[in-house]
């Protein structure tokens, strides 16, 4: 009897991933090798290699790696500062993290937009202590700048989670034995965070891969990823099954950016397995 | 695991029926209340005391529908859950409805107030609706520059060239719909705007490419408050919309240059699956009567094809070239036509051409 209950419990959860994840993926698979006419054909999926999507995937995997990286330069010394520190509340610190969280990411863009624009407050800030205006809105920069804004917490929160759990015992024992801080910190922190590092790199990365919302915001439509390209193929141009065939190389590039990273993740643990 | 798929079918069936149940009841409720009229029109694009005054004089309950953009309005009109009696949209979505035959023949020759509207603005609007029976012109306008007058001067407005003058690098607002942002090219290579050439697309989006590196952004609902913040100089938008970003910053102003541009006429159509279409077409007549036609103008700021309208206007409004075109302006003004869809496909591959650069 219990056990008929709990599998009533699930119900909900199994008619969602089947309404909006299963089904969407099929439709979408569906229409990438399909035409206008209903037959199969793999001109939307090698539609990838034209020219102008190549461009823009370029760009998105640029834009997508400067945005991990500095998310990661970011965060990983800060990271370190924090479980430093010996609050007597751990969990504060944590809340401070997800604070930005609580508000729409579309708002946090939004207001970005507004300060960063010529005649905004950062500008008028430059102006007044005569370094002139600079162009800063509608820039590759403009749009990596928003992802970092946006993605950061992605990367804190997992390497965070990663370091507080290095007992102090392991690096006391180093101390005794005679390791220097550089030591401590590319033999014992660094292979202890590297799950952590890995969850991070994707959580951060994967968004950005395939962002378009912020490219739009913050590139003011001259900044073309391949997410803005779907999008239009949706949107304006009406070519559902273009879209879903770049959707579809989207896919594996998005797959295969997790299972590369798995590979360097080799001890598996600390619950970061995502593929 | 076959008891969770067996709950997970009890699940679906259930959501299922709920739903054909709701469904009937509300179709039950239409069939009962035939005295109504389901209008479906753009947002703040009809006075209310218009509404209030059609139900007591006819006794007919209008229900009011809101939209933002033609496509959604399609989606909308498309999902088929409500049977909308009369619609107001833009020529193009005007043409494609026509052509899926989605819309009802309005018969003219029952209204009594027609003949106010202007020949002219029926006879531009034959591009979309050939007989001109399908549809009535509700507001009309163009698309032009709205710049800042004290970055910009009038003369340099007249001619799309300005758009491509390297003075004012990152201050330019173009339009992110693709059909907009090719008119100035298309124009100032003498080209028509509803051109189907593909070697004549193809050296216009050269010019825009060019262009591209002193352009600030391309927006669209962003533009007009973009320009009353002052972050740029020019933009090119709608008349709609340069009206008002003109009521927020006294210094914009606005020009269609004199090389031409696109005539956009707002109408209204009946959809064949009106369940009113009597009810309807006595609606449309209303909105050609002069007074209702003088309240709406006042509401909505655009151009009206109201003769009797504008006849009762002042000189300044009449000529206040941001709302009424000039005659010769608008000669030099044409509507959008729908593209067939290998045109449609090449205008799409051209923009992301543009955006990727």
């Amino acid at each position: 009897m219990y056990k008929i209950k709990r599998q009533f419990l699930a119900g909900p959860y199994l008619i969602w991933i089947i309404g909006f994840i299963i089904l969407p993926l099929l439709f979408i698979l569906y229409y990438a090798f399909t035409n206008d006419t209903g037959t199969f054909t793999l001109e939307n999926v090698t539609a990838i290699a034209d020219p102008v999507h190549v461009k823009s995937i370029l760009l998105s995997l640029k834009l997508g790696f400067s945005c991990t990286l500095v998310c990661l330069v970011l965060a990983y010394p800060l990271c370190m500062i924090l479980s430093s520190f010996r609050f007597k509340h751990q969990s504060f610190v944590v809340f401070l993290f997800i604070l930005p969280m609580w508000m729409n990411f579309m708002l946090r863009i939004l207001a970005w937009r507004l300060l960063l624009s010529n005649n905004g407050l950062v500008n008028a800030f430059l102006e007044l202590i005569g370094i002139g205006r600079v162009k800063m809105l509608n820039t590759p920069t403009a749009v990596v700048f928003g992802m970092v804004y946006d993605f950061l917490p992605f990367m804190i929160l997992p390497i965070y989670n990663s370091m507080v759990r290095i007992k102090d015992d392991i690096i006391e024992a180093a101390h005794d034995l005679g390791a220097n801080q550089l030591t401590i910190l590319m033999k014992i922190i660094f292979p202890l965070t590297l799950s952590g590092i890995i969850s991070g790199v994707i959580m951060v990365f994967v968004p950005a891969l395939t962002s378009f919302v912020i490219s739009d915001l913050l590139g003011g439509g001259k900044v073309l990823l391949i997410g803005n390209v779907i999008e239009q193929e949706f949107m304006q141009g009406t070519n559902w099954n273009l879209g879903s065939g770049l959707s579809f190389v989207l896919m594996i590039f998005v797959i295969a950016s997790m299972a590369l990273m798995n590979i360097f993740d080799k001890d598996g643990n600390g619950g970061t397995a995502v593929w | 695991m076959r008891k969770s798929f067996l709950t997970l079918l009890f699940c679906l069936v259930s959501c299922g029926i709920f739903a054909a149940c709701s469904a009937s009841d509300s179709d039950a409720e239409n069939a009962k209340n035939n005295n109504t009229l389901v209008v479906l029109n753009y947002g703040k694009y009809l006075d209310e005391s218009v509404i209030r005054m059609f139900e007591e004089e006819t006794g007919i309950q209008i229900k009011l529908e809101e939209y933002e953009s033609p496509e959604e309005m399609y989606t909308k009109f498309s999902a088929g859950s409500i049977d909308y009696d009369v619609v107001c949209t833009s020529d193009y979505m005007v043409e494609r409805l026509i052509s899926e035959g989605k819309v009802a023949k309005i018969e003219f020759s029952s209204f009594s107030y027609y003949e106010n509207i202007d020949p002219e603005i029926i006879e531009a609007a034959k591009v979309f609706d050939p007989e001109a029976n399908y549809s009535m012109p509700y507001f009309y306008g163009t698309l032009g520059i709205l710049y800042n007058t004290t970055k910009v001067t009038e003369e340099e407005v007249q001619t799309w060239n300005v758009l491509w003058d390297e003075k004012y690098k990152d201050s330019i607002i173009m339009q992110n719909s693709v059909r907009d942002t090719f008119v100035p090219p298309l124009r100032l290579l003498g080209y028509d705007i509803n051109t189907e050439d593909f070697a004549q697309l193809d050296t216009a989006v050269q010019l825009l490419i060019e262009q591209k590196p002193i352009v600030y952004a391309y927006y669209v609902d962003e533009t007009a408050d973009e320009m009353a913040a002052g972050n740029a100089a020019m933009a090119l938008v709608y008349s709609g919309e340069a009206a008002y970003a003109m009521e927020l910053n006294e210094d914009l102003s606005y020009c269609v240059p004199k090389e031409g541009s696109n005539l956009w006429i707002d109408s209204w159509f009946i959809p064949k699956s009106s369940q009113n279409k009597e009810n309807a077409q006595k609606f449309l007549d209303f909105l050609c009567r002069e007074d209702v036609a003088m309240l709406n103008f006042d509401y909505v700021y655009y151009a009206t094809p109201n003769t009797k309208v504008l006849e009762q206007l002042d000189d300044e409004t009449k000529n206040d070239p941001t709302i009424f075109p000039s005659e010769n302006i608008l000669a030099n003004c044409v509507v959008y036509k729908q593209f067939s869809k290998d045109t449609t496909e090449h205008y799409s591959y051209l923009w992301k051409m543009l955006k990727s650069e």
